[in-house]
């Protein structure tokens, strides 16, 4: 099947959905690859490079997407662009399926088969490698720290020169999502003062990994809203927050603003007052800008000056840094094409029994498949890999069953066996063949619940327990004589041995019993 | 104290027993457990001492008997070390097995026992007698063997006598031979023959079939005398017809019995062949035909650069195996991972079921070096975790890591379920030589390319890279 790699055509966007290295992998995965002339000028890359990588350059966007099977875009696609698409073609790019309901009915009259990196259910750690929103969320984090040092006229980084002391920049982040996180880790590179804070506490010890400290609000909620998004939280909570962010906005240079939660305007953290109180010079930058801004006076897609305060609302951090954003989203895309193209021979099997498949496909043969069932699995667990051990490496334990066949011969040894006995034994030892079997049973089940850890504590113990025997000797060292028999019973004999069996068991008893206790208080947590 | 008191007694001693063994599911409630045990011993312990079957005059033999034995398993609980535990533990089997055999020929010559018996129940009570002084007796040296064997007072090697199997079945026809002789003798000294005859087989039986064990299946058979010395106790019962002993020896006999199937499994080893023995021969050609010779080049490295990758790695895995024993190397082991856990390194530890020389031997040894049980983790829970692991240490192991074990169908020791430690990034193999482990098989782990050797003594290298990760 043939790929093409239209111009992004919206304005502004300089990023290109594929890199030349990434022509080359999808060539040798059997695909052929056509770029529209100039797509990648924007990215720093040129049209020799794509050729030199094997793709073939078409000029003109009509002419490439009528020759593409399958179209990588970045941007959602406009109406103009699916015009030109192919009856029954593929697509995979940011689609936003809730956001555009008429872009999804025109797709879909195209019979087309639509894959919306936007659409991947990123709880599962698999996606993780085909995660585009993560990998341009990082992209964009970096380059908001950029853009705050740029318009920030002081170093970030504590310096003592000659000149006299310089104090390290302050920076406070709100929102460790993954934008966040960049931010963290590039600011805290750049050797300011990083804080940041979160609605939901779990990330606390990400955010001390890359060097920033973790703000607390003082109000106790748990905001974690699945998928890794954080939720809308409680009023008494949100006061908290404010009177944070307020304290904040007086003590730091710069703040970045992070904080979106899905289907919603962003959050309203920062307001006119707390701009307000910050020192003349600070910077504001708001990634929330398209999304109304987690700044008050934030402007979508322009640089304003308020109370003193350099506010960035730019929405496009990931073409201001086009090459670098179009190298991680084409490999993401790499990965999905790897994962539709398993058997490696140039043609994409969307297979809706994938987990991850299913939910980046919204539309499938001019159906709409969106939005896909919830996935029910515990947030950061990996699926089981499946054990490719041989099947001696897993262990039947109590509860796994024998084969049939086993299980009826090993019952039919047992029945004749237990038949025999019954034939031919007295009555009393039948009551204590009763015990023993009943007893096997009980230690069969007890012991498979012992923790293989415990394994020589147990042999300890039990090894102790044996000499329960003792009693066999007890009994022996001087029984009660019955009235009206006499014997010749050797008592020296006898008692001599008891005495020594008592010993030894006796050894067994205090020593078992103590040797256990010695090993089994050594372990701890 | 009435026999109805002493049974509820007894009744209730089998219950703390059986939630002693209980209790040991978790390390949290295994001291609880073994307190139960103690309780459930007591119990027994007075109810019949004070109950109608044992008179006033026996109470000083008694009392004597248990302070002298007593003070005797005091003191070895105290001195013993952790690296000796299996040595203590064969060695105790062995004193039950003794006192097994013991009781039994003091019954034997008790008039009073076989007193009001039918002919059905006497043939019973005689056959009863016979076996539990034969499981006594193949306990007792197969113990004191084993016991030799894992102190190193008796070679690790197999001893495999010409004609092994035929030996063992001449010497299972004399003693069935003797038992029907024992079975129709008139009176006891006509049985006493029998009976001594059947003893000494039973004792050689025991010794040739822990000598001809190799080093290596030492776990198995530990387990497996373990569960010998329950099945002793519940054959003493029937003899005696006491339930609490039957109940006790079940629930002893399978105790050992399903460790010694978990055993197997781990070596992916059929029980009669292990105990057939032979395996742990190193006398064996140890590259069958020299084909699947592994290909490669062996790098070597010292303790500072083992540290310097141990610095840089994320995540570490230590794999412990018997060398660690051997070389008393576990606080060392266990100050290193304390230092990497300190400065965020996620290093855990990962058990084979057969390391070392009993079974869970490894947890006690690394519990003793107080690293805490919830990194120690058992080949299930952490074998898939490998391919994500920066390094991995082999400290004193072999068989148990050999990846000959999956990839050569050929491998003697192929099928058996080992650790993937191949699968880190870096292993780190610590040995004292390129020797092949007990199983005799080479180990082409040794000439993976991501792999690393750093031969020496376990503890003092450990000892030299925890200074220079210390530096």
């Amino acid at each position: 099947m043939r790929i093409g790699i239209p111009a992004e055509t919206l304005a502004g966007e300089k990023r290109v959905a594929t890199t030349p290295e990434i022509v080359e992998k999808l060539i040798k995965l059997g695909f052929q690859v056509a770029v529209e002339s100039g797509a990648g000028d924007a990215a720093n890359f040129s049209d020799e490079v794509y050729r030199a990588a094997g793709a073939e350059i078409i000029e003109g966007a009509p002419q490439l997407w009528a020759a593409s099977d399958i179209v990588f875009k970045v941007a959602v696609p406009t109406s103009d662009e699916v015009g030109l698409m192919r009856e029954g073609g593929a697509l995979i790019g940011f689609v936003w399926p809730a956001q555009n309901p008429e872009l999804m009915d025109q797709l879909a009259a195209k019979k087309a088969t639509v894959l919306a990196m936007d659409c991947l259910p990123r709880q599962l750690s698999r996606a993780q490698k085909m995660d585009a929103l993560t990998s341009q969320a990082g992209v964009a984090g970096y380059r908001a720290v950029i853009e705050a040092a740029n318009a920030f006229g002081r170093f970030f980084n504590g310096q003592i020169t000659a000149a006299g002391k310089v104090p390290p920049a302050k920076v406070f982040i709100a929102g460790a999502g993954v934008a966040g996180l960049a931010a963290i880790g590039a600011a805290a590179g750049l050797g300011a003062i990083v804080r940041a804070n979160d609605t939901r506490a779990e990330v606390a010890d990400q955010v001390k990994s890359l060097g920033g400290e973790f703000v607390k609000v003082d109000y106790e909620e748990e905001g974690s809203g699945g998928g890794g998004y954080a939720k809308v939280m409680s009023e008494g909570f949100q006061q908290a927050q404010r009177e944070m962010y307020a304290q904040q906005a007086k003590d730091v240079d710069i703040i970045i603003t992070t904080a979106l939660i899905p289907g919603k305007p962003a959050p309203r953290l920062i307001t006119a007052e707390m701009v307000q109180s910050m020192r003349p010079g600070s910077v504001i930058v708001d990634m929330a800008a398209e999304r109304g801004g987690n700044c008050e006076l934030s402007e979508a897609g322009k640089v304003v000056v308020k109370h003193g305060v350099t506010i960035v609302g730019y929405t496009d951090l990931n073409s201001r840094m086009a090459k670098q954003s179009s190298t991680l989203y084409a490999s993401n895309v790499f990965r999905l094409v790897e994962e539709l193209c398993k058997t490696r021979d140039g043609v994409i099997d969307v297979n809706m029994e994938d987990d991850a498949i299913r939910g980046l496909t919204v539309i499938k043969d001019g159906e709409v498949t969106w939005p896909a069932p919830p996935l029910k699995m515990p947030a950061a667990k990996p699926p089981a890999a499946k054990p490719v051990a041989t099947p001696a490496a897993q262990g039947h334990g109590p509860g796994a069953p024998l084969s049939g066949g086993k299980v009826a011969a090993i019952f039919g040894v047992a029945a004749l066996l237990f038949l025999l006995i019954g034939a031919y034994a007295p009555a009393a030892f039948m009551e204590h063949f009763t015990v023993f079997v009943l007893a096997c049973f009980v230690g069969y089940m007890v012991i498979w619940n012992v923790t293989p850890a415990l394994h020589t504590p147990l042999m300890s113990v039990t090894n102790a327990i044996s000499s329960i025997i003792a009693i066999g000797a007890l009994v022996q060292i001087a029984p009660p004589h019955f009235f009206g028999f006499s014997f010749d019973r050797p008592d020296g004999w006898i008692r001599g041995l008891a005495v020594v069996a008592i010993a030894l068991t006796a050894i067994n008893m205090i020593g078992g019993f103590a040797v256990t206790k010695r090993m089994l208080s050594m372990f701890r947590k | 104290m009435s026999a109805n008191l002493v049974s509820v007694s007894y009744i209730g001693a089998i219950i703390f027993f059986i939630l002693s063994l209980g209790g040991l599911s978790s390390p949290e409630s295994s001291r609880r457990g073994n307190y139960y045990g103690m309780i459930g011993m007591t119990i027994a312990v007075l109810a019949t001492v004070f109950g109608p079957r044992v008179t006033s005059e026996g109470l000083s033999w008694i009392v004597v008997a248990m302070v002298v034995g007593g003070s005797v398993g005091l003191y070895a609980a105290r001195k013993v070390q952790m690296t000796q535990m299996p040595e203590l533990v064969a060695l105790m089997h062995s004193l039950v097995g003794l006192a097994a055999c013991l009781i039994g020929f003091a019954n034997y010559i008790d008039p009073m026992a076989a007193l009001h018996l039918s002919s059905a129940e006497a043939a019973i009570h005689k056959i009863e007698t016979y076996l539990g002084i034969l499981i006594g007796a193949v306990t007792f040296s197969g113990s004191l063997i084993a016991f030799g064997k894992l102190s190193g007072k008796i070679g690790g090697k197999p001893l495999l006598l010409p004609g092994r199997h035929f030996l063992n079945l001449a010497g299972l026809l004399i003693v069935i031979a003797f038992g029907w002789q024992f079975l129709h003798a008139g009176s006891t000294s006509a049985g006493m023959l029998g009976l001594t005859v059947m003893t000494v087989i039973a004792l050689l039986f025991g010794i040739h079939m822990v000598m001809a064990i190799g080093g290596a299946d030492m776990p198995v058979v530990i387990s497996m005398l373990n569960s010998y010395s329950g099945w002793a106790a519940a054959a003493t019962g029937f003899m005696l017809s006491n339930d609490l002993l039957i109940v006790t020896g079940a629930l002893v006999g399978s105790s050992g019995a399903i460790l010694s199937y978990i055993m197997c499994r781990a070596m992916n080893r059929n029980f009669f062949s292990v105990i057939a023995g032979g395996f742990g021969s190193g006398g064996k050609s140890a590259k069958s035909g020299g084909a699947a010779q592994p290909a490669g080049e062996v790098v070597s490295i010292n303790a500072a650069e083992a540290a310097e990758l141990l610095r840089e790695a994320q995540s570490v895995i230590i794999v412990p195996g018997y060398g660690m024993a051997v070389a008393q190397a576990q606080h060392a082991v266990s100050e290193i991972a304390a230092l990497l856990r300190e400065r965020g390194v996620n290093v855990r530890f990962a058990i084979h079921p057969v390391a070392g020389r009993m079974p869970g031997h490894m947890n006690v040894l690394l519990a003793e070096a107080r690293v805490p049980y919830d990194i120690v983790m058992e080949m299930d829970e952490i074998n898939e975790d490998f391919a994500n692991t920066d390094v991995a240490i082999v400290i004193g192991a072999n068989d148990i890591v050999n990846p000959a074990a999956q990839e050569e169908p050929g491998s003697p020791i192929a099928g058996m379920p080992v650790l993937k430690v191949w699968e880190a990034r870096t292993s780190i193999m610590m040995k004292r030589s390129m020797a092949a482990g007990y199983a005799g098989v080479d180990n082409p782990l040794f000439y993976k390319e991501n792999n690393r050797m750093l031969f020496g003594d376990a503890r003092k290298t450990l000892e030299e890279v925890l200074a220079a990760l210390r530096t």
